[in-house]
């Protein structure tokens, strides 16, 4: 996809984003500000996926677990946006007898969706369960997830980076989102993760790093060389470091955005700096 | 009468009923594999792994994470059996079963051995009794409880023909095997053990040969049973349930598992709303248990045939 044509696409999520939580007065708009240029390169570039009819055993397709459930306004507006479901459903996120729940749910039959998450660190299992099955099926496609930093506190998240390094699931993509930020505040602060790229290497995962998570083609670079690395004996991760709250300048630098919706006022100042590229919903 | 109807052949741990079940699943169905968490030899999972090596996860000492693979299995259709104790299998890992597995419509079906006090020595860290109150407040998901060896088989592979995540519960210890191999097992279907008239009385897993026992004491002593195997607690057949106790017009239930949350409890939802009528429990009461043989262990927690007795003669005074 031309670059240009991408950029749009992100700066179109982020009013999504503002919207939705503006709209539902709930939500988590800080981490999914931040995954934006992740998930535009991921479903518009990097994953070999078909949206409809949707296929909940994704055979020979590349699959996509968010395991952070709570950055659902971001991962909603992309699958809309991709063709899994009508935009205009957008506005009934976290509203009564909608499909959008506020964390992803199956239960509903949103397509798209393969799996409940939000109770944090369980994702990682569940996508390397979709790995096992592809590997079973013959089936060449990836599996990807997508981690919280503050998620990786969770000890079951240590469980399965431990079985898919040990058990060689090499057709699985892990991504962290490091933007340093949790509800009660900075990573460090609150129960430090240490060195996470040496913990992930010593568990047996072939790791890179990306600084740049919120630059287009540092994100495309970045999947692309983790794509070239599977199918070699090791899982892969990527730690991405984002900003928490991109694109918004009142809602970076700080973890206060990470569950608020901004008031009235707050989402105008927020759109005004969001360009309406592909139309509201 | 019921000891000629219902003969012992031999005892049978049911644990080995669904290891067998398991690998002749594997044969019947490309599609099934299993998981456990370093317990192969007392779930006997070993046969499976040792036919269908590559559909056999051992995933170490990790309950939380193996759920969530099982989970994942289902996407791309797979069946996936996982397999640890019963308290590891559903206490320890309640929310992954929840989240991962029961909301999100998951074909998993969650086996788990050593259920109850009959696992003996190990003591009441092992001794799960609140396994199926956790699982049955689960929307969606199916409650099993086997009897026997025999049972045990036939409800392993009938939970795999079911669509939807089901609890299987089985025990460590020889039992009397007494059912067939041959009987139909439908899921949700009480299975009729004897006709009476005197007093319902409604049982699963190894109360269900106590009770056999039990009844024909009480026959003898002219007190009719009418005896029910309630192997599935969820979806419990409430039909049945109601048109025996409209006959008998009293109940008893028997269990090994707490009374909160256990079948009774289940039963005496079904009375308060339809047809309030005299009720007994044999439960355990609100205890945790402790290290000795199960035999030991049945008869200090009220779970035995003398205890069943009890309560028929009990709640027969109530109406």
């Amino acid at each position: 996809m031309p670059s240009d044509d991408l950029k749009k696409f992100c700066s179109q999520v982020r009013r999504d984003i503002i919207r939705m939580v503006h709209g539902a007065k709930s939500g988590h708009p800080g981490g999914s500000l931040g995954c934006v240029e992740f998930m535009a390169v991921l479903f518009k570039e990097v994953m070999h996926h078909i949206p409809a009819p949707f296929d909940m055993d994704g055979k020979n397709q590349d699959l996509f677990f968010l395991s952070n459930g709570h950055i659902t306004p971001v991962y909603y507006s992309v699958l809309a946006r991709c063709g899994y479901f009508p935009i205009e459903e957008l506005k009934t996120f976290r509203k009564i007898n909608s499909r959008l729940q506020g964390h992803p749910a199956t239960h509903e039959g949103l397509p798209g969706v393969r799996v409940a998450t939000g109770s944090l660190g369980q994702g990682l299992s569940v996508a390397i369960g979709a790995a096992l099955a592809k590997k079973l099926n013959g089936d060449t496609r990836l599996v990807f997830t997508l981690q919280g930093d503050g998620e990786m506190q969770e000890g079951q998240i240590w469980e399965a980076l431990m079985f898919a390094a040990g058990k060689k699931v090499d057709n699985l993509i892990m991504t962290v989102d490091y933007n340093g930020r949790q509800i009660d505040g900075d990573v460090k602060d609150v129960m430090p993760l240490g060195d996470l790229h040496a913990k992930l290497e010593a568990f047996g995962w072939d790791v890179l790093e990306n600084k740049n998570g919120n630059d287009l083609e540092s994100v495309r670079k970045y999947l692309n060389e983790a794509k070239s690395r599977t199918g070699k004996g090791k899982p892969v991760a990527i730690i991405m470091h984002t900003e928490m709250g991109m694109g918004v300048d009142f809602m970076m630098g700080t973890h206060h955005w990470h569950g608020v919706a901004p008031n009235d006022e707050q989402a105008q100042k927020a759109l005004a700096r969001l360009e309406e590229t592909l139309g509201d919903y | 009468m019921y000891l000629t109807k219902f003969s012992d052949s031999g005892k049978k741990d049911t644990r080995s009923g669904f290891g067998a079940a398991l690998l002749e699943l594997g044969k019947r169905n490309p599609n099934v594999v299993a998981l456990c968490a370093d317990l192969t030899g007392s779930l006997k999972m070993d046969a499976f792994q040792k036919a269908f090596p590559e559909r056999f996860f051992q995933v170490g000492i990790a309950e939380a994470n193996m759920m969530g693979i099982a989970a994942g299995l289902t996407i791309g259709g797979k069946i996936p059996f996982t397999g640890t104790f019963a308290n590891f299998s559903t206490g320890r890992v309640f929310d992954q079963i929840r989240q991962s597995i029961a909301y999100s419509h998951k074909n998993v079906k969650i086996c788990a051995s050593h259920a109850g006090l009959t696992l003996g020595e190990d003591g009441a860290t092992h001794q799960i009794l609140e396994d199926i109150g956790l699982m049955k407040m689960l929307p969606g998901m199916t409650v099993i409880n086997p009897c026997d060896y025999n049972q045990t088989y036939l409800a392993t592979l009938a939970i795999a023909e079911h669509q939807g995540p089901v609890y299987l519960r089985f025990g460590r210890p020889a039992v009397p095997n007494f059912t067939s191999l041959t009987d139909t097992f439908q899921i949700g279907k009480a299975i009729h053990l004897h006709k009476g008239n005197d007093v319902s009385l409604f049982c699963t897993g190894h109360l269900v040969w106590k009770s056999i026992v039990a009844a024909d004491a009480l026959e003898k002593e002219g007190i009719s049973v009418d005896v029910w195997n309630i192997h599935t607690i969820k979806p419990l057949d409430v039909e049945v349930i109601l048109q025996s106790v409209k006959q008998t017009g009293c109940v008893v239930s028997a269990e090994e598992h707490q009374k909160n949350g256990g079948l009774g409890d289940s039963i005496a939802q079904i009375l308060a709303e339809h047809y309030p009528a005299p009720m007994e429990y044999v439960a355990v009461n609100d205890a945790f248990g402790e290290s000795g043989t199960p035999d030991e262990l049945m008869a200090k927690y009220g779970l035995d045939v003398p205890d069943i007795i009890k309560a028929v003669k009990k709640v027969i005074q109530k109406k």
